[in-house]
């Protein structure tokens, strides 16, 4: 967009003057977004997309900043979560990120926040249909394991060619008795694509089926988006005598009793005793705040907090 | 709400402001699709471009897009191309985006990219206006970002639009995926919809 640009926005109350725009620029977001839209219109299929250089190292999630750099605006709230937790370096880093270059809002809250992006995991707390998921995706390829070339495996997609991938679970399931895969567990989705859902446990692959917020995965060494629209139906992949199945624990999280969350095991003390406790800190305190109480409920006083 | 007019030195803070939201809009629309959404962004582009029309070749188009108009949107066409520098397209098959004024003159759908089986998503994006649309009418639309089934009703298209929609809407994963624009508002059609008329 030129300095002449005829698009003018007709502010809401209290937006702020000088108002700093998210970081990238005009160019490279409409790259991005352009590539947004295309990701939604074809649900699974990875769209490539020429990634700029931010100024972070790849492990970062630079896929995923670009992605939320691309979406978010003013009106937004954003909640940053990194293995379940708001309070790791690496979420609070891309929280002041955003703070400092866009000036958005930020919340450790789920059913706050409009943008959420996210590092393995899917919170706990179930989305709404004002909510967007970015993924920070590492290797957004589901079947680079069995096919190094991309040529291959682009023709494989296009082919809807997944016979080999299916036999080479399908030999592991036969190997271990179950699929020994437990996190990036392959999808389907919409009944053509197979997807990556990113580093999440298995455990979340049933929250990408048919949620009511648009899911976008930004993959940035690679240079690919790839999107899940809302109410959009999500299969992990499994066999007949094989179903698909989530894990589970013996134990309830030692803080606040939840058995339906997604638990990390913690060392609690310098004698090597263990908790269980949620990964999602936010999902964990909110169920505190209501009262419920799990076995342990001072277990991670000493550590300060449920962060693993 | 107040209209803020920006003079142009006032540099790139506004039109970022702007395209983001309308871009957000168009996100919502493509991702919920027959969701009718009304842009409040402040634009007057030549006719016979909407509003809304206008506002979603601004925010996407740029020197990397080619840009087909049909005859009936000639005129808005030095408008679009000096605001976003988009390279105009000889043939709907090279077009990233299509603006077409005139609806009931609409090119055949397969005459615009629809991608390849390894890049489906190197098909154009048209803006199709029309005269009215609604969130209620005798259109029924299912498929992915539709929780059950969403009501639609348009005003203006060709009668034979929703046959070649099935067609397109059948070429999966390949296909084009269509603005229809009608003064502010605009309904996004992504090529998985499924359009029961
Ligand atoms: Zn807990």
């Amino acid at each position: 967009m030129n300095a002449s640009s005829p698009l003018q926005v007709a502010p809401a109350a209290g937006t702020t003057e000088g108002y700093n725009f998210g970081y990238l620029d005009e160019q490279t977001k409409r790259m991005i977004r352009r590539a947004l839209l295309k990701a939604v219109a074809i649900p699974g299929y990875q769209v490539p997309f020429g990634s700029r250089e931010m100024p972070l190292p790849y492990g970062w999630g630079t896929g995923g900043i670009q992605v939320t750099a691309s979406v978010i605006g003013p009106a937004d709230v954003l909640k940053v979560i990194d293995q379940g937790a708001d309070d790791t370096t690496n979420a609070v880093s891309i929280r002041k990120f955003f703070n400092r270059v866009a000036g958005v809002r930020t919340t450790e809250k789920t059913s706050a926040a409009t943008i959420i992006q996210t590092r393995h995991r899917v919170p706990e707390t179930p989305l709404a249909e004002n909510q967007i998921l970015v993924y920070q995706v590492p290797i957004p390829e589901p079947l680079r394991w069995l096919e190094a070339r991309e040529a291959e495996t682009r023709r494989m997609h296009a082919l809807a060619e997944y016979g080999a991938m299916r036999v080479n679970l399908y030999e592991e399931v036969a190997r271990y008795g179950r699929i020994a895969k437990g996190y990036d567990y392959p999808v389907e989705v919409n009944g053509r694509y197979i997807m990556s859902p990113s580093p999440i446990p298995k455990f979340d692959n049933p929250k990408l089926d048919n949620n009511p917020a648009l899911q976008l995965f930004g993959a940035g060494r690679e240079r690919r988006i790839y999107a899940i629209p809302p109410y959009t139906k999500v299969k992990s992949l499994d066999f007949e005598d094989y179903p698909f199945t989530v894990e589970r624990w013996a134990q309830a999280c030692a803080l606040c009793g939840a058995t339906d969350s997604f638990l990390d095991e913690v060392i609690v003390d310098d004698q090597g005793a263990r908790v269980f406790v949620c990964s999602d800190t936010d999902y964990c305190e909110d169920r505190r705040k209501q009262g419920f109480r799990g076995a342990a409920p001072d277990a991670l006083a000493a550590t300060a907090s449920g962060a693993s | 709400m107040t209209a803020l007019t920006i003079p142009t030195a006032a540099g790139l803070a506004e039109p970022a402001l702007a395209s983001q939201r309308v871009f957000r809009q168009a996100l919502e629309a493509m991702a919920r699709p027959g969701t009718v959404v009304g842009t409040e962004i402040v634009l007057a582009p030549p006719a016979p471009l909407s509003r809304a029309a206008g506002a979603l070749i601004l925010t996407l188009a740029d020197f990397e897009t080619l840009v087909w108009f049909d005859r009936a949107a000639q005129s808005a066409a030095d408008y679009v191309r000096f605001h976003t520098g988009a390279p105009l397209a000889a043939q709907t098959a090279d077009a990233a985006f299509a603006i077409v004024a005139d609806s009931t003159n609409l090119p055949p759908l397969t005459a615009f990219a629809l991608g390849t089986d390894e890049y489906p998503d190197r098909s154009t994006s048209l803006i199709v206006e029309v005269e009215s649309i609604a969130g209620t009418g005798p259109l029924m639309l299912s498929g992915p970002g539709i929780l059950g089934r969403r009501p639609l009703g348009v005003h203006g298209l060709a009668p034979d639009f929703w046959h070649q929609w099935r067609t397109n809407h059948r070429a999966f994963p390949r296909g084009v995926d269509v603005f229809l624009t009608a003064g502010a508002r605009f309904v996004a059609l992504p090529r998985t919809t499924t359009v029961e008329t």
